[in-house]
């Protein structure tokens, strides 16, 4: 932030030479710019993924009916788990601006506190992102397709994948194209006798997803879920190794004898910018 | 090395106890908001469907707004870029913004054509 003295001078004395006209620092600016060019490389993505969903024919899925399961509980709870997430991470952002504050103030301490919380919030989000992915790849027990075209949805108590048809309480039951999970109007759970007859002639199973095919709706879907989360969980995990690297320097009493937290104020504008991208991704990617 | 020809911009970015404690308030009343605008988006993803089926598109808009909101708390607070200088500001917003709003208008209208075409010829 620019000293309020250095905002009262006049056009002459900022571009006359000698000083930046900007008033900011060469690694502030140089952080701001990477920020820019790292923006668009999102904002390319995310009108990517746009653009597959709006052009596309097949229907594509709901956020609230793909994402609705809380580690350890059965239920539908849609997006909590994402709103949870997104929650970590802003909190993560207000203990890295406090931190930057404590830092304009010399208070080492206060840094390290609140920069410390940054690291274990950051840490929180990239291990909820992990069970996350776990949970989209692995699925809700998948579908078969008949040789007619039909789409039936696979259960049994067990989830399991690899084997479901000898699973205990395998059943099938004819599945609404529109919506994920959801039986077909008026349709009921199929006997094991039914069940197994069009398991043993089935066209096709998909379960959970891979960059081929996935449960949930076309390819492409899986296909951004992994690119776009795993390109800003990548972000995530590189700003905690760097939060933490200036954390170990701050307790060794670096940027004191510097006489300036700078190194603060500039990896959380990097730490900043990863939430701002997650507030993005949650509304265009979950929500729409 | 301490050379007299750079100015330190750095040192500007101290502040006293008092200025702290302001800034600090204002912190924790924008986290506030930031909470409450994203309880609002789940809130309305998950039940404006079935209060009022017909209105989605009024959500998604919503929920962009509301999205934009929250960027620029982030981006104006947070990040502090509203206490930098309006030149630098604009230095970083707009050549973004007009980018950025080339490519949303250029991909809403390709895609709309290219949704005709797999309807026609699919």
């Amino acid at each position: 932030m620019a000293g309020d003295a250095s905002k009262a001078l006049s056009n002459d004395v900022l571009w006359g030479g000698g000083r930046s006209p900007f008033s900011i620092s060469y690694g502030k600016m140089m952080m701001w710019f990477f920020l820019v060019s790292d923006a668009l490389t999102f904002s390319g993505l995310l009108t990517a993924y746009g653009f597959v969903r709006h052009s596309t024919t097949e229907v594509w899925p709901i956020g609230e009916e793909v994402f609705r399961a809380l580690p350890g509980l059965t239920g539908s709870y849609p997006l909590i788990y994402v709103a949870l997430m997104t929650a970590i991470l802003i909190f993560s952002s207000v203990t890295m601006v406090l931190a930057v504050e404590a830092g304009h103030r010399m208070d080492k301490k206060g840094v390290i506190k609140w920069l410390f919380l940054t690291v274990i919030g950051g840490a929180f989000f990239v291990g909820s992102q992990a069970w996350e992915w776990s949970h989209f790849i692995h699925g809700g027990g998948g579908y078969i397709t008949t040789n007619a075209g039909e789409k039936f949805w696979v259960h049994n108590d067990t989830h399991d994948t690899h084997d479901p048809a000898n699973a205990p309480g395998f059943h099938l039951v004819k599945a609404d194209e529109r919506h994920y999970l959801v039986p077909a109007e008026g349709a009921h759970h199929l006997d094991h006798d039914a069940s197994l007859k069009l398991w043993n002639e089935r066209a096709n199973y998909v379960d959970g997803a891979n960059m081929i095919h996935n449960e949930y709706g076309p390819p492409q879907y899986a296909n951004f879920f992994f690119f776009i989360t795993g390109f800003h969980g990548f972000h995530v995990f590189s700003g905690v190794v760097i939060n933490l690297i200036v954390l170990i320097m701050v307790i060794q009493g670096v940027m004191h004898r510097r006489g300036h937290y700078e190194m603060v104020e500039k990896v959380g504008l990097y730490w900043h910018f990863v939430d701002l991208v997650w507030v993005f991704v949650f509304t265009f990617f979950y929500l729409l | 090395m301490l050379r007299d020809d750079i100015i330190e911009y750095s040192l500007d970015a101290h502040h006293s106890e008092e200025v702290g404690r302001k800034m600090r308030r204002k912190i924790w009343l924008v986290t506030l908001f930031l909470a409450v605008v994203t309880t609002v988006e789940v809130a309305l993803g998950a039940y404006w469907k079935e209060w009022m089926p017909d209105s989605w598109n009024l959500v998604k808009w919503t929920f962009v707004v509301l999205t934009l909101v929250k960027a620029t708390y982030i981006v104006m607070s947070f990040m502090h870029l509203g206490d930098e200088r309006r030149n630098i500001r604009a230095i970083i917003l707009l050549p973004y913004a007009l980018f950025i709003l080339y490519l949303v208008f250029i991909a809403i209208f390709e895609s709309n054509y290219v949704h005709q075409i797999w309807v026609r010829f699919l």
